[in-house]
């Protein structure tokens, strides 16, 4: 399957109608090519210091590393399950470091970019993947909800948030907003079509920032849509556009405007961060059983990171010191995050019965009492 | 407090939470204009566009914005017009809703309430219109569950449910919302709540317990009219509440009248009496004279036709039937108490 610049799809054997003229243009919004040449938009300018594009290497550099490790720590057996971020860090980088202190994210699992972002963490990532708990953050501490496993639900939830931002007011020039993450996958669900028309007819601050990696799985995108995700919104009532979601200016530029736009009062931006999943779905999958390799090979030109390197480079504003210094950085993380993990205590027996509901109830308490009881008919160092 | 019907009582309390605290908000569809059943009359005029949101046609995402409006500081309140349509958002009131705080690990509160129109009761709404669906909300731990049998619960129990921190799901039943009766005197403040998980005694009786919710109550009440001049005298306890259940008044009742009879509209094939009946052969086995005896709605889909339907929701005549059942079928207590 290809995909052209004007997101027609074209493939041997596909369904008629596929053929028939494509609508206008498609514009994928880039600042920074792969080569690591910066570009202008007329309509995103960015200004933005060199210390300031180091600390988006660094934060790519850094999450990238912690999913390395993650891989690693599943492949030794310390992680039930780990859904790799690679290839994805500058649209979650960018887009994650475009977001006020106010502003408040609704994640899918695969969000480890944007959880850095908020400041969680990367260690309490892993407690849902080693098992020990859900994720166990304060969702309103870090203004980053958990991570949404059910595809596509926590566009509803970011919608009925935006809802609430509007009803306390908190719109306007000190206004705030949601951004909901989801894939290409999400966009069959019923619940994002339901989140488009919700957020479009109340006019909510939200932004819609759909990462199309590519794959659902390992459904390809010409199975989810004939034409380019963007360009669903026009039929909602919104803006659409698509970015180069490889590249982490262009993602942070488009996402601050939107979020302006949102929290300014003027309704919902989907954002199309066109991508792609470098690694399996997960560590349970192999794409190599549904994908080319020469496709894997073309997208790894396009790599977020060595593009930032490049343009750091190449302009001198980083010498190898510096980039000596993050990879350090990194390594000490990955360390880190491995010891962590080792460390994570597994949960108390007796917190099943915990956080069910606020206050007591007689059936789970007697529950509770009863398995309390059996508990405590063990001795010595079995007891809990 | 004045007379009210069923469904004056949910707008009237509606109205009590609403003027009460102004993060309670109210969605759905067509409750701007009142709602299709009348339950919502008024609430946009006096508290405005900002407060009663009319929705689009999407109970996924009613409850779905439920959610997140919940997570953003407000106290929603969604209306599902029928409970049938439960099944077009189960997703997000089985895997989101009720497993937030658990999830969080109670960093996450959802003080959100889902309510709707639920039963059948002779109105013909036939298979998709007229289930009786509490028993679906019965297999969800963290969600709580109430279904009120008249007006005034109709009144407290909502409002109660508004205040609680947990979700709560309020089946109202549709052919009760034209059923009056006078509100009970309310406290200093002024203010009607019925405490979640309080089951009420609402006839008391020697000879067997019969044990109904919402539209039932009011059957098992008939049933002991009519058992009570052939001599029998029912005990009729109207549970309120499924989640918490007031598991402690039916046993002790039962240990009184050492047999139970369950009166549920829904299936009976995991319907909640199910649950009751287990309860009371686990704790109350040495009390019990008779077996435990369910009378349910029939394990068919409700049928259109009101003589159909009649014979597949709870009646009169069968609770009666089954009490005299069980009384013909009792053993005596005298070695166990």
């Amino acid at each position: 399957m290809t995909v052209d610049a004007d997101g027609a799809v074209t493939a041997p054997g596909t369904p008629a109608g596929l053929d028939r003229p494509p609508g206008p243009r498609t514009e994928t919004i880039q600042l920074l090519t792969p080569e690591g040449e910066r570009v202008e938009h007329p309509d995103y300018p960015l200004e933005l210091t060199d210390d300031e594009i180091k600390d988006l290497y660094r934060d790519l550099v850094l999450v990238r590393r912690i999913d390395t490790e993650a891989i690693a720590l599943q492949r030794q057996g310390e992680l039930g399950i780990w859904a790799s971020l690679l290839g994805q860090e500058a649209a979650q980088v960018g887009s994650g470091r475009a977001l006020g202190p106010r502003d408040m994210a609704f994640p899918t699992y695969r969000e480890h970019g944007v959880a850095w972002c908020r400041g969680l963490d990367p260690t309490r990532l892993l407690e849902l993947f080693r098992g020990v708990s859900h994720g166990g953050w304060d969702p309103a501490a870090h203004k980053f909800h958990l991570y949404t496993i059910v595809i596509g639900s926590q566009t509803l939830h970011a919608t009925g948030y935006a809802m609430g931002i509007q009803r306390d007011g908190a719109v306007g020039e000190d206004g705030e907003a949601a951004i909901v993450y989801f894939g290409d996958g999400a966009t069959s669900q019923g619940d994002v079509n339901e989140a488009f028309i919700w957020a479009s007819v109340f006019n909510a601050p939200i932004v819609f920032f759909c990462q199309n990696n590519q794959w659902a799985i390992s459904e390809p995108l010409e199975r989810q849509s004939r034409i380019p995700l963007y360009k669903r919104a026009s039929g909602f009532g919104f803006p659409g556009l698509r970015v180069d979601g490889n590249d982490v200016l262009a993602c942070l530029a488009v996402t601050r405007k939107a979020m302006q736009a949102a929290r300014e009062g003027q309704g919902p931006t989907l954002i199309e961060a066109f991508t792609y999943r470098m690694g399996a779905h997960t560590t349970t999958d192999d794409p190599t059983r549904y994908r080319l390799a020469s496709e894997l090979q073309a997208w790894k030109l396009k790599d977020p990171i060595e593009r930032v390197k490049a343009y750091l480079v190449r302009t001198g504003a980083a010498d190898a010191a510096f980039l000596e210094g993050v990879d350090a950085e990194a390594d000490d993380l990955g360390g880190r995050v491995r010891q962590a993990c080792l460390e994570m205590p597994d949960p108390q027996p007796l917190a099943i019965f915990e956080n069910v509901y606020a206050g007591p109830n007689a059936l789970l308490d007697a529950e509770r009492e009863q398995y309390a009881a059996y508990l405590d008919s063990f001795t010595g160092e079995e007891a809990r | 407090m004045a007379e009210l019907t069923y469904r004056q009582a949910v707008a009237a309390a509606l109205a009590q939470e609403m003027a009460r605290d102004d993060r309670v908000v109210l969605l759905g569809e067509d409750v701007a204009s009142g709602g299709v059943f009348k339950t919502t009359g008024g609430l946009r005029e006096r508290f405005g566009a900002d407060r009663v949101w009319d929705t689009p046609i999407s109970e996924q995402a009613i409850a779905g914005a439920a959610m997140g409006a919940a997570m953003a500081g407000l106290r929603p309140v969604a209306e599902i017009m029928f409970a049938d349509f439960y099944a077009t958002c189960w997703d997000q009131v089985a895997n989101e809703i009720a497993k937030v705080r658990y999830m969080t690990g109670g960093q996450v509160s959802l003080p959100l309430v889902l309510r709707g129109a639920n039963g059948s009761g002779g109105l013909g709404f036939g298979s998709q219109h007229g289930q009786s669906v509490e028993n679906w909300a019965m297999t969800v731990p963290g969600l709580k569950i109430a279904s009120p049998a008249g007006p005034a619960e109709a009144f407290g129990l909502l409002a109660a449910a508004i205040r609680d921190d947990d979700p709560v799901v309020v089946f109202e039943h549709k052919a009760l919302y034209g059923r009056k009766e006078a509100m009970p005197d309310t406290g200093p403040d002024g203010e009607h709540v019925l405490p979640l998980g309080q089951a009420r005694t609402v006839r008391a009786g020697r000879d067997v317990t019969l044990v109904g919710l919402s539209i039932t109550v009011g059957t098992c009440l008939a049933a002991a009219d009519e058992l009570a001049a052939e001599g029998i005298e029912a005990e009729v306890i109207d549970l309120r509440t499924l989640v918490p259940l007031d598991a402690a008044a039916v046993l002790s009742s039962v240990a009184r009248t050492g047999r139970l009879v369950v009166a549920e509209e829904n299936p009976g094939q995991l319907g909640w009496g199910a649950s009751i009946a287990a309860i009371a052969a686990q704790e109350a086995f040495g009390d019990l004279a008779a077996p435990v005896t369910r009378v349910s709605g029939g394990n068919v889909p409700l049928p259109v036709a009101a003589s159909l339907e009649a014979e597949v929701d709870v009646s009169v005549s069968r609770i009666a039937g089954a009490v005299r059942g069980v009384l013909g079928a009792s053993r005596p207590l005298s070695s166990t108490g």
